[in-house]
């Protein structure tokens, strides 16, 4: 049984470039799930002073994380010295739905990432 | 202000073993009023834990408890202090004040205050040839040891400016808060990158790289000083020139008024090419200057 991921949920707070139908859906429907997660306030505001946060972040295993372009939010990990480690799933809430990020987040942790996000996790 | 300290509190929606769930609405009502602040917050539930490590020195655990009880509890290892408080039937206002008490005079950036605008490179198409250290002249971008291109100043980036992106000729800068792609990190198409590599940017609307334009300008505006003796005159060409970057929407108008002096461009530029040359000198196959 391979481990759990942590699941991540950016909330973007600090500028409004993820929609907020969105970005509210998802956080409603992890709220309404009966699992633990972790919520930070905007990665961009971490990163930018280098949060020692996301180092542990990116130590502890295998994580989903909701927030924007994998590209980016890559970007900011290895920028704030904390590099995402392998299989890292990042679902972006400013061009999927939410209801398709939160079937990717809360699907058991064996289940196969569906093609679209396959593509977005190794990007 | 901007604040540079760790994330002075972790804040957990405690929900697990001893405690009561949280109903449905308020626990999202209360959470999100928590990340709209800029707090980080956990939620712990009995089925599954969060795998994350406290980093902070001060852990506050927000539940429902019985006969609304918030149990004391200690850090065995005596390094983080945890707080709990009993959040039954408060309303998220009420929270976030009990949060911000714990807090204190604790510095902590917030929403609404200042926009985290700093480009991000993109190592994976990234060539490392020094373009963007040239190009800024904000001293945003650095050398690694190992002569790498980074971002070292963050803080000196000027808001809602995607310049450097827009002159990286592989798309590898990226503004995360930027609308549109690829500059905030969308997929860079193959027209994308045609297009950078044609370099559609202030280059063509200037005949040349725009600092190099302000320094001609600056020289002409010298050559005419002599003649003329007519800085009035320097002026209106300078800010004609701007005018139009910023009507043709590359660069934001108070980024235009935060550019130093022309004098000041020229020597700021000479540095960066400088810094820029010798970062590739350095690097392993570099061809030695002739």
């Amino acid at each position: 049984m391979p481990e759990a991921p942590v699941l991540l949920y950016c909330r973007c707070a600090y500028a409004q470039v993820v929609p907020s139908g969105v970005k509210n859906a998802v956080l409603a429907q992890l709220c309404e799930s009966g699992t633990s997660f972790e919520t930070v306030s905007d990665l961009c505001e971490m990163a930018a002073h280098r949060d020692p946060r996301l180092q542990q972040l990116a130590q502890c295993g295998r994580l989903r994380i909701a927030a924007c372009y994998p590209r980016a939010v890559t970007g900011l990990f290895h920028q704030a010295g904390a590099p995402l480690p392998e299989g890292t799933e990042i679902l972006n809430m400013r061009s999927q739905t939410a209801e398709d990020i939160t079937q990717q987040m809360l699907r058991p942790a064996d289940a196969p990432l569906p093609a679209p996000a396959v593509a977005a996790a190794e990007a | 202000m901007i604040t540079h300290t760790a994330r002075p509190l972790k804040v957990v929606l405690y929900e697990g073993n001893g405690a009561l769930p949280l109903p449905p609405e308020a626990r999202l009502k209360v959470m999100t009023a928590l990340l709209d602040k800029g707090y980080a917050v956990s939620r712990v539930t009995p089925t599954s834990v969060t795998a994350t490590p406290s980093d902070d020195h001060t852990l506050l655990l927000l539940g429902t408890f019985p006969q609304r009880q918030a149990p004391a509890l200690e850090d065995v290892t005596g390094r983080i202090q945890i707080e709990t408080r009993d959040i039954t039937d408060l309303d998220p206002e009420t929270v976030v004040a009990l949060v911000d008490k714990t807090r204190g005079d604790k510095p902590m950036n917030e929403p609404g205050k200042w926009k985290p605008w700093f480009p991000v490179i993109d190592y994976s198409r990234c060539t490392n040839c020094m373009q963007c250290l040239s190009f800024c002249l904000f001293d945003v971008y650095g050398v690694s040891e190992e002569n790498k291109i980074q971002v070292q100043n963050n803080d000196n980036c000027k808001t809602n400016c995607p310049a450097c992106s827009r002159v990286c000729p592989e798309v590898a800068i990226m503004f995360p808060k930027y609308q549109a792609g690829p500059i905030n990190g969308d997929d860079v198409s193959a027209a994308d990158h045609g297009r950078e590599k044609m370099k559609v940017d202030i280059s063509s609307l200037l005949g040349g790289d725009i600092y190099s334009a302000l320094k001609d300008r600056s020289a002409a505006a010298k050559s005419r000083f002599s003649k003329e003796r007519s800085p009035d005159k320097a002026l209106d060409e300078r800010k004609k020139c701007l005018t139009k970057l910023v009507s043709d929407g590359f660069i934001p108008m108070d980024v235009l008024a935060s550019l130093p002096s022309p004098d000041e461009i020229l020597r700021k530029a000479e540095v960066a090419k400088a810094r820029a040359a010798a970062a590739l000198a350095a690097q392993p196959g570099a061809q030695p200057a002739s």
